[in-house]
């Protein structure tokens, strides 16, 4: 699992590569709760996450509520269809914005 | 700016074979994720030493076996903080050692690996149907649970008892069929996807029935005509007590049941309507001492379970074994058990199976005041909850109407099915009877102090017979269970209206239609909590099977084609449920007085026959008709129109006067089964005038009248 931090037109895009579960979830929370300021606006670019344990899951979640209590704001983008079935199920999905591409959830940062 | 320092207890003190290890904390039992590890606790009485074994997920053989050492156990307690574990790829189990000494009671075997009592997630039945590997040493295995679910601002949704609709329905059984075209067919997401029917039927609680793990292969019998293994479909065998069933979760196969379980629950709520589960304490699917050593009989066989003076296990659940359940220990089991539910995943209420076994000592003789009752009754957790009785056993312990209820339990009112079945059917001499089971059985609970709300009304449930085969099958047809239509009750009290099953007699259908309304109508306007089997609302068949336990097929699955095959059925359900939630006179929390306390001119309420203020209380009478006086409804606190109903069982027809109103009030007609759709239900306050003070009632039909 690896973590990219990059700028695109003032929001934080972090992509995450490799799979989610009980081990990698922590490192990726940690990498991206560090850029995680007031009022930021994180996507989260999942598209290289072939798998999200329950435990990734809750990563995910966990992150969303630590920034939107700072005022901030988190996009997912490219998860998984199959990961999207699961969030739903499960009741995950519901708390998110999700787009299929990046360039949407700079859009929908922004609105 | 707050500075977190950490815990003392964050940091292990021993070692044991690579391990990181420190004394654990004996509550709460179980495991529990702490900081940097997971707490284990595990009692028993008899045990005189007890290993922790961990696998990793899915592997046959453990990959560590830590003995708790002897300083780390607190009176009967084994306790221990295992660190840096990863809590989604472990199961683990337990080794306890002790006398294997059956005479005495004590069955301990070390070879055995033992699922924790207290696990909240259990592996090993993923996905339902799945043939399990047999060789496998440890069967069902404990796995390790967040409990950080997301609830925002959900809680129980406190609705009055007496305003409940109870929809009895088994999870897999309500979405597994084709029919039902939901993503997941078959599981608690399946369910979150049917909302909106359950929403336009108008019910407002659910019952599933069991959802704590169990084996659905427990069973070892064979389809006679298919030659398929038959499965335990209903799953009344409990194997783990705080686990939902992972093979009702499409997301059971990556363990995430509790949170699809959690949001089913959620979703419901949001919609208006409670989860009420029934719960199986009477037994454990360990059976007699030929059954499988599953968890409690190698941990502490003497406490768990009642015991013959020389070690045999009683068998008041007809199953093999008798939990203990008045033992303190156990109780204390059973009370965290329900408040884990109650608290965790906001569950609104409990319904219990076999109840009257939860009354009886460690001997088997039943209590006048049973410990355990009365601690659930008093609880502060489950202070809102519903409790509701199944108040007989299979010891033969019959309590309808003398359940323990310090005020608190309803019971499944056994008296009302029979009663109601029986005057449907055309018996006579049963008008007494069927009187006392419409005003809310005040004949069985009034002397108790009891309430009109002590009474769980219903004419179908799970055990029996669905309602569309009541009126078409005079006898059990059970053969497709393998045991030569032995097994399931014999007493019915149904009629099949003149064929045995199917038929295409117009004549037959019609009047088997009009019984189902018929049914439907009197159990929608008595006193008391009205419960419906599920698919009962659009006639859905076993073809005679009163006992599908064993069926996971199209024999117990909920046919979806049935909602456009039976629209008509299905719009009088409907609207009989809308216009008992319309009406509060038929929603009293306490008895009749049969006397007019407000000044209205009428008694709260009145019975007629064809002659008004005259019913015929015969012994050949199959005629009854009574009237709800409006200004008396909730004690007459709440005004409400006047409702007036006849029931004719009778297979001829009769006139009847209706009684007249004062004050300007017509009479209405929204029910009379003995029309044709759509003149046979109309829609609730929009009911076309009554012409005549006397209304011609078909044979065998049933008339609803308000008056406004």
């Amino acid at each position: 699992m690896n973590v990219t931090i990059k700028m695109v037109d003032e929001v934080t895009v972090t992509e995450i590569s490799g799979e989610l579960d009980g081990s990698t979830a922590p490192v990726a929370q940690q990498r991206v709760l560090s850029v995680a300021t007031v009022g930021c606006r994180i996507a989260m670019d999942l598209t290289e996450v072939p798998y999200m344990s329950s435990a990734g899951l809750r990563m995910l979640l966990s992150t969303y509520r630590q920034v939107t209590n700072s005022g901030g704001k988190v996009v997912l983008t490219g998860v998984a269809e199959e990961i999207q079935d699961t969030m739903a199920v499960t009741g995950f999905l519901k708390f998110f914005t999700l787009t299929d591409t990046l360039d949407q959830a700079l859009v929908a940062l922004k609105n | 700016m707050t500075l977190a320092i950490d815990r003392i207890d964050i940091h292990p003190t021993h070692e044991w074979g690579g391990y990181r290890l420190r004394p654990g904390k004996p509550f709460p039992f179980g495991a529990t994720l702490v900081p940097g590890g997971v707490n284990f606790s595990i009692f028993s009485s008899h045990a005189t030493s007890c290993t922790l074994v961990l696998f990793d997920k899915h592997a046959l053989q453990p990959k560590a076996e830590i003995p708790f050492p002897d300083e780390f156990r607190i009176g009967n307690v084994f306790t221990m903080v295992v660190f840096d574990l990863d809590y989604e790829s472990i199961e683990y189990g337990f080794r306890v050692d002790g006398p294997f000494d059956p005479q005495a009671g004590h069955r301990f075997e070390h070879a055995k690996i033992l699922l924790d009592p207290y696990a909240r997630a259990l592996g090993g039945r993923d996905i339902w149907g799945k043939s399990p590997n047999w060789d496998d040493v440890y069967w069902h295995r404990a796995r390790l649970v967040y409990d950080d679910f997301d609830w925002e601002s959900d809680r129980p949704l406190e609705i009055p008892i007496e305003d409940l609709i109870i929809y009895e329905m088994h999870v897999r059984g309500f979405t597994r069929h084709l029919s039902s075209g939901v993503k997941h067919p078959g599981t608690f997401a399946g369910i979150a996807e049917k909302i909106p029917y359950l929403k336009s039927l108008g019910v407002n609680a659910i019952e599933f029935m069991p959802i704590f793990e169990f084996d659905e292969f427990e069973n070892s019998r064979i389809h006679p005509e298919t030659g398929e293994q038959l499965l335990n479909y209903w799953g009344y065998s409990t194997v783990g007590f705080f686990a939902p069933k992972a093979g009702y979760a499409a997301s059971g196969k990556f363990g995430m049941q509790v949170d699809e379980l959690k949001t089913l629950i959620k979703e419901l709520h949001a919609n208006g309507i409670e989860v009420i589960l029934d719960v199986v304490f009477n037994h454990t699917a360990e059976g007699n001492e030929q059954g499988p050593t599953i968890s409690f009989r190698g941990i502490d066989n003497r406490t768990y379970y009642m015991l013959t003076p020389d070690g045999y296990y009683f068998n008041f659940s007809g199953t093999g074994n008798t939990l203990n359940c008045n033992n303190p220990i156990v109780r204390n089991m059973v009370l965290d058990c329900l408040r884990y539910w109650a608290a965790e995943y906001h569950i609104d209420g409990f319904r219990f199976d076999l109840a009257a076994i939860l009354g009886r000592d460690p001997s088997g003789a039943p209590l006048a005041n049973p410990p355990l009752l009365e601690t659930l009754a008093f609880d502060p957790i489950l202070g809102k909850c519903k409790l509701i009785a199944e108040a007989w056993d299979a010891g033969g312990l019959y309590q309808v109407g003398s359940f323990p209820a310090y005020g608190r339990w309803a019971e499944w009112n056994g008296k009302f099915r029979d009663g109601m079945r029986q005057f449907l059917k055309g018996e006579a001499g049963r008008v007494g009877d069927v009187a006392q089971r419409i005003q809310g059985s005040p004949d069985l609970y009034e002397v108790g102090g009891r309430g009109a709300t002590a009474s769980i009304n219903f004419i179908t449930a799970h055990d029996g017979f669905t309602l569309a085969d009541l009126v078409s099958y005079n006898e059990k047809h059970n053969e497709a269970n393998g045991e030569s239509n032995r097994d399931g009750s014999n007493d019915n009290d149904s009629w099949n209206c003149g064929w045995e099953g199917p038929t295409e007699d117009p004549e037959i259908k019609a009047l088997r239609l009009r019984q189902m309304k018929n049914a439907v109508a009197m159990l929608l306007v008595s006193q008391g909590i009205p419960m419906i089997l599920m698919g009962d609302e659009v006639a859905r068949t076993q073809h005679g099977n009163n006992n599908a336990y064993c069926h996971d097929n199209a024999l117990s699955w909920f046919d979806w084609s049935l909602v456009d095959k039976n629209p008509d059925f299905l719009r009088f359900v409907t609207r009989c449920i809308a216009f008992r939630k319309q009406h509060p006179a038929l929603r009293n929390t306490t008895h009749f007085r049969n006397q007019d306390y407000v000044g209205s001119g009428y008694a709260d309420i009145s019975w007629h026959g064809v002659h008004a203020w005259n019913a015929d209380w015969s012994s050949d009478s199959r005629i009854l008709a009574f009237l709800l006086c409006g200004k008396h409804a909730r004690g007459g606190t709440t005004p409400d129109d006047y409702i007036y109903v006849a029931m004719n069982m009778h297979w001829e027809a009769h006139t009847f006067e209706i009684p007249s109103l004062r004050d300007g009030r017509v009479w209405r007609v929204f029910v009379n089964t003995g029309a044709a759709p759509p003149e046979d239900i109309w829609e609730p306050g929009r009911e076309p005038t009554l012409p005549d003070q006397h209304y011609f009632i078909g044979p065998r039909s049933v008339v609803i009248l308000v008056g406004r």
